[in-house]
This record gives C-alpha cells, structure tokens and sequence, in this order.
C-alpha cells in the first residue's frame, strides 16, 4: 500500500480529512526546507506537497511566483527537490510527499530518470500543473512503473466527461481547484464545491483533496466538512515571505497547528 | 500530402495542449467552435471582407531594385505587410480571432504583446468589434516600444506593464494565461503567434496564409513563375508560418526563417532556439524548441527586436526544421542594422527591426547567386515603432 493510501485509509478510519500543506522546496532557502517539512509534520500536516520551483510558474499568484524566484536565485533545481525528499526520509518514513510543479525541469530530466529517482528517495505522488492526461502518456507510464502516484488537478471547468477520464487515470488523491484563477487568488466559492462535488464523487472513487484560495482556519473548516482534505499553499508561503530566518519554523508551525485544530473540529 | 498538426494538435512530437486544468475545457471549446467556422461561408466571407476593406489587402509585392543591383546577385523582392493598417502581418491573425470571438459571444479580449504590434492590432479590432480590450506587455519592452505603448492606449484598451521575470514577451505570455485562467467564461485570448496550445498553432497559421496565398498568386504575376526561396523572421513565427504554409507542397520554392541571433550565437545572448540547437521543452501549452539550462529552467534571451525576443518558437516551425523542408538560420543584431538603414536608404522604407533579421539574411546569400534567383522576403512590419530603438543604438537624442 503507498503512503498515500494508508495515510487517507488511517485518517478515514478516524474520521479526520487530512491537512496538505504546500510551500516551495528552496524557500527561503534551501537549508530552510527540510526543517520546514518536520516541522509542517509536527503541526499536523497529512501530505506534504513540494513545490519544485519553474522560471514562469503561470498557474501561480504573484506570491508563489515570488517564492519560486526566491528558490531559483539560491540555486534550486529538481535534482537539489529530489535530495532534500532523500534528506527528509532519513527521519520520517511516513509521511506522503508530492513534487507538485511544472513539466519542463522533468523534461529536462526525463521522465524515466525522474520516476526513479523519485521512487528511491522516497516521493510518493507527482502533480504536474501543466500536464492534463492528453499529454500525460509518457510520465504516466514512468510513474506508474515505479508506483508513484500521478496527482491529477479538476477544476469548476472541469466537464463530467473528463472527470471520468481523470477517474481512470489518477492515483493517490485528486486535487480539485476550487476557484478558477491562479494560486493565492480571491476568495473561495463555498456553495460553488459544495455543488461540484457530488458530481465528482460520482466518478472519482479516491479521496478529493481541495485547494486555491484557503487563506484562513475558519475556510479550512468550511472546506473540510466537504471533502477528504485541505489544502493551503500561498497562505503558507505568504508566512514564509513575512518571516525571517530565526522565526520562520515557529510561525509557520504556529499557522500549521491552528488550520489542524480547525480542520479536526469538523 | 502534408496534413498537420494531427487530430490532437501534434506536429510529430510537438504542439499539444500543455495547458492547466481550469483551461483545457477552453481550449477545447476553442478548437469547437474555429473547426465549426473555419469552412463556414459566411465567416469566411467576412474575415475577406474585413481583410480587403479594413486592412487593405491583398499587400503588393515590391521589387527592391536599387538594393538587390547593390549587392549584386539574386533580386529581392518584398511581401509589403508593413503596408496593413496598423503596419504589421499581426492584424490578419486579430481580426481572425476577433471574428471568431465575436461569434462565441466573449466581449472581453486579452492579449500579449512584445514589440507592441500584436498589441496595437488587439486593441485596433477591439474598438472595430466593441470589445474590452486588455494588453500584458513586459515593462522592458514598454521602455523599447513607447509609441505603441501610446497607440493601444488611444485605440481604448488597457496596457498592463509585467514587472516579472525577464519583463519581457514570455512573462506577458505568462501574466496573459493567469488572466484567462480567472476570467475564463468571458474572455477571449487573442494569441499573437503561431504556438501555444493548440488550436492556436493551427488556428493563427490559416489566418496568416493570406501572405503566402497571395503571393502565390502575386508572384507569377509579376516574374513569370514562383520564387527561388521565401524568407522570414520567426520569434513565434506567424509571419513566417502564414508565408510558408503555401508553399509547403511547392517543393522548388526553399524556405528559409531567420532566428535573433542577438549578440551571436555564441555569446548565449539570442533568442534563437532552432538555430541554436536548443532542447525540446514545454511552455506556454506546447511542446516546442526551447532556450532552457540544463535544470529545465527556461533562460532569458536577448534580440535588438521586442519582437523576436522570445525563448521558444511555434511547433510547426520545430516540425518543419525536423524533416527538413524549412531551413533555420540566425542573424545578430548588428547584421539586422545594418540591413534596417539599407533599406532605409536605399528603397525608401523602413523596416521594422524584426523584418530587418529577413532582410538581412537575404542580402547575405543574395550575392553569392546569380542575378536570375528571385529571394521574396516577408517585410512583416513597418520601423516606425523602432526608431527610438534605432536612433539610441546610433547615440542620437530624439
């Protein structure tokens, strides 16, 4: 069984959604992530999703595209993401890791390379923004060769069509995108998800993680209540820019803990 | 029978729809609607229509007599796109893509631009189809474009400057998709270029092929037979794209695009992916050529043009250069100078800094062939948006 399944199967037996955090491997600056990852885990934190940082993140709000930059002006890259997961596994075996970011640096890479690697130092799921399963034959093939789960995204724009299509072809979790704009953008739709998503549960068999636009505790609860799990990028990532050095880990495991007592209220 | 891209928006291995989620259901629907109306008589009547009595077409092709006789070899003659309303190829693909917003009922256009002239022609066929009208341009290239940066202004619609990254045509391209991902449902991307998810590649190629079409027909005309070789410039591509498609099945007739070979190819100072021998990558919804270091990571270019500054290219460009029915080549910026004040002084027109990489290579080779060569130079747009560039480089105050 991945950690993701049995990370979700443990959370449903008890009840709870699962907190997926989110922030950008690299940011503030390398040495920052793996303690930043420990520390989202002690605070609560279900999935960790990495951000792997990309020169034009496109799907991304002013705020994560300044945490990409940040990443890459301190020399990060995909092979640097793949040896921090390696560096955080030395300690927690556990938790699930997902790379999310952008197709070109595993291009660069190339897809077989990248699921080995991923599978040896110890990444569980892969979500590639700008990957829809149309173009995704190859990098399903690698991942699923070396049992790393393809994360797919939905959208409010999403067609039931396509839904099933994803259905058939995602593992581990869906990430449904709950407003339709870039990261960090607006506010959140409640009624709007709470529509869409009988429709997706009809198809999509795993649990439904929901994300985009959860800047608060109080959103996080509201979310939870809908679906299997919340969650929080930029919100972190604003945490992240508005720390220094020396408060960084305690502020965002402050914000961390907060969103898993309000997620674990529901 | 060349017959691309295929059903999925595929050149061979390039192209695609390498888009978010929130925008596969748009581009789909896209590519719905321009299959719908692209056979359609009516559309097509109209996209005529607006072609002849709004733009001005067809363009003329002119014998640049005194500048071939001075380099002494192949004459050169020059598709006048510079001579469109709005002085540029770019308003055929605007109009194109206005029509069909027009009739997918979206009121809302967007857009990026990198010398301003896809910009300019957005906002020209906004105010013609009453559209709101939203133009992303990199603040770098605000500074090097100004008076285009007024025009769109005049013509109503709103420029937003881009202060990320290299502040330049990607990064537009990049702030254009983010406002299409969050105003989806009202808003139409007029995409200036031949690249891009598909359909776009496909889509801005038919609206180009006006240029090629007509000189097909114009070339015969006037010398008798077709060209010996067509040329281009190709940031994106779609100047190139919309000369060369025609000719595609007219295997005697070379054709020839020009990259920005900035400071030279060398320098990695370009924006000259084909040229260069750069990786296949994803950008901007298609798989394509493209300046990236070896993490993936995509690097800035540099040309004297706004225009051609651009890390990637259109996959059909990538395709075509594969199987090699398209030669690529790269000219520096001195060499596009040198080729700007020639035609300048020699011929009585200027030409914009992008078309001058065409020229320029056409004034290259042109002496090494026998005066009985003909060489039809795409002169894609009119300099007078470059002169401020022109007249700092040569340390004049305007």
């Amino acid at each position: 069984m991945s950690r993701i399944q049995a990370r979700f199967e443990k959370l449903k037996q008890q009840n709870r959604r699962a907190l997926i955090p989110f922030f950008t491997a690299g940011d503030p600056s390398p040495a920052f992530t793996v303690p930043l990852m420990h520390a989202l885990v002690t605070a609560g934190a279900d999935v960790i999703e990495l951000g792997v940082p990309f020169s034009d993140p496109m799907a991304d709000g002013p705020t994560i595209q300044r945490a990409s930059e940040r990443a890459l002006k301190q020399g990060m890259s995909l092979h640097g993401v793949l040896d921090l997961v390696a560096e955080f596994r030395r300690e927690d075996n556990a938790t699930p890791v997902v790379l999310m970011g952008y197709g070109n640096p595993i291009e660069a890479m190339g897809w077989e390379l990248f699921a080995g690697r991923c599978a040896k130092v110890g990444v569980d799921g892969v979500l590639t923004v700008d990957f829809p399963p149309e173009e995704s034959h190859e990098a399903f093939l690698h991942l699923q060769r070396h049992g790393i789960d393809p994360i797919f995204l939905l959208a409010p724009t999403t067609s039931e069509a396509r839904i099933q299509q994803v259905a058939k072809l995602a593992r581990g979790y869906v990430y449904y995108v709950s407003l339709k704009g870039v990261t960090g953008a607006g506010n959140i739709d409640l009624s709007a998800i709470e529509q869409k998503l009988p429709q997706l549960r009809k198809h999509i068999k795993l649990p439904i993680g929901v994300g985009f636009g959860i800047r608060d505790a109080q959103t996080a609860k509201a979310v939870a209540r809908l679906c299997d799990g919340v969650v929080v990028g930029s919100r972190i990532v604003q945490q992240i820019e508005d720390s220094n050095e020396t408060t960084v880990l305690a502020n965002v495991t402050q914000l961390v803990s907060e969103l898993r007592a309000a997620i674990d209220q529901t | 029978m060349y017959n691309y891209p295929d059903s999925t928006g595929h050149f061979g291995q390039f192209g695609g729809i390498y888009m978010a989620e929130t925008l596969i259901p748009a581009v789909e629907e896209l590519r719905m609607q321009y299959l719908r109306y692209r056979d359609d008589p009516e559309f097509k009547a109209e996209f005529a229509y607006e072609l002849n009595h709004y733009v001005g077409r067809p363009s003329p092709i002119y014998h640049a007599k005194n500048w071939s006789d001075r380099l002494g070899g192949a004459q050169i003659y020059l598709k006048r796109e510079d001579l469109n309303h709005t002085g540029a190829h770019k308003i055929n693909n605007a109009i194109g893509q206005a029509l069909l917003a027009k009739r997918m009922g979206k009121k809302r256009v967007i857009a990026e631009t990198g010398a301003g002239m896809h910009g300019v022609a957005t906002a020209t066929v906004a105010a013609r189809y009453g559209m709101e009208c939203i133009v992303y341009m990199g603040a770098e290239d605000i500074l090097r474009q100004s008076p285009n940066v007024y025009r769109m202004k005049l013509l109503g619609a709103t420029v937003v400057p881009v202060e990320s990254g290299s502040r330049t045509l990607k990064d537009a391209c990049n702030e254009a998709i983010r406002d299409w991902v969050a105003n989806v449902e009202n808003t139409f991307y007029i995409f200036g270029t031949a690249a891009g998810p598909h359909p776009y590649p496909m889509m801005v190629r038919d609206f180009q092929s006006v240029i090629g079409n007509e000189a097909k027909v114009q070339m015969p005309e006037m010398i008798g037979r077709q060209p010996d070789a067509v040329i281009a410039c190709v940031g994106g591509g779609s100047n190139a794209i919309g000369l060369f498609y025609p000719y595609i099945e007219e295997k005697n007739v070379q054709m020839i695009g020009v990259e920005a070979g900035g400071h030279g190819l060398n320098s990695g100072l370009h924006a000259a992916p084909l040229t260069s021998n750069s990786k296949v990558g994803v950008l901007h919804g298609n798989k394509v050529y493209l300046m990236q270091d070896e993490n993936g990571q995509i690097i800035e270019t540099h040309s004297i043009s706004a225009g051609l500054d651009y890390p990637g290219v259109g996959p059909e460009h990538c395709w075509l250069k594969d199987t090699g029915r398209a030669q690529y080549v790269a000219i520096t910026d001195d060499e596009a100078m040198q080729a700007f004040h020639n035609l300048c002084r020699f011929e009585g027109i200027i030409p914009a800094l992008e078309s001058s990489h065409a020229l320029a290579y056409a004034a290259k080779i042109a002496p090494t062939m026998s005066a009985d060569k003909v060489l039809l130079v795409n002169l894609s747009g009119r300099g007078d948006k470059d002169i401020n560039t022109v007249a700092r480089l040569s340390g004049i105050a305007l």
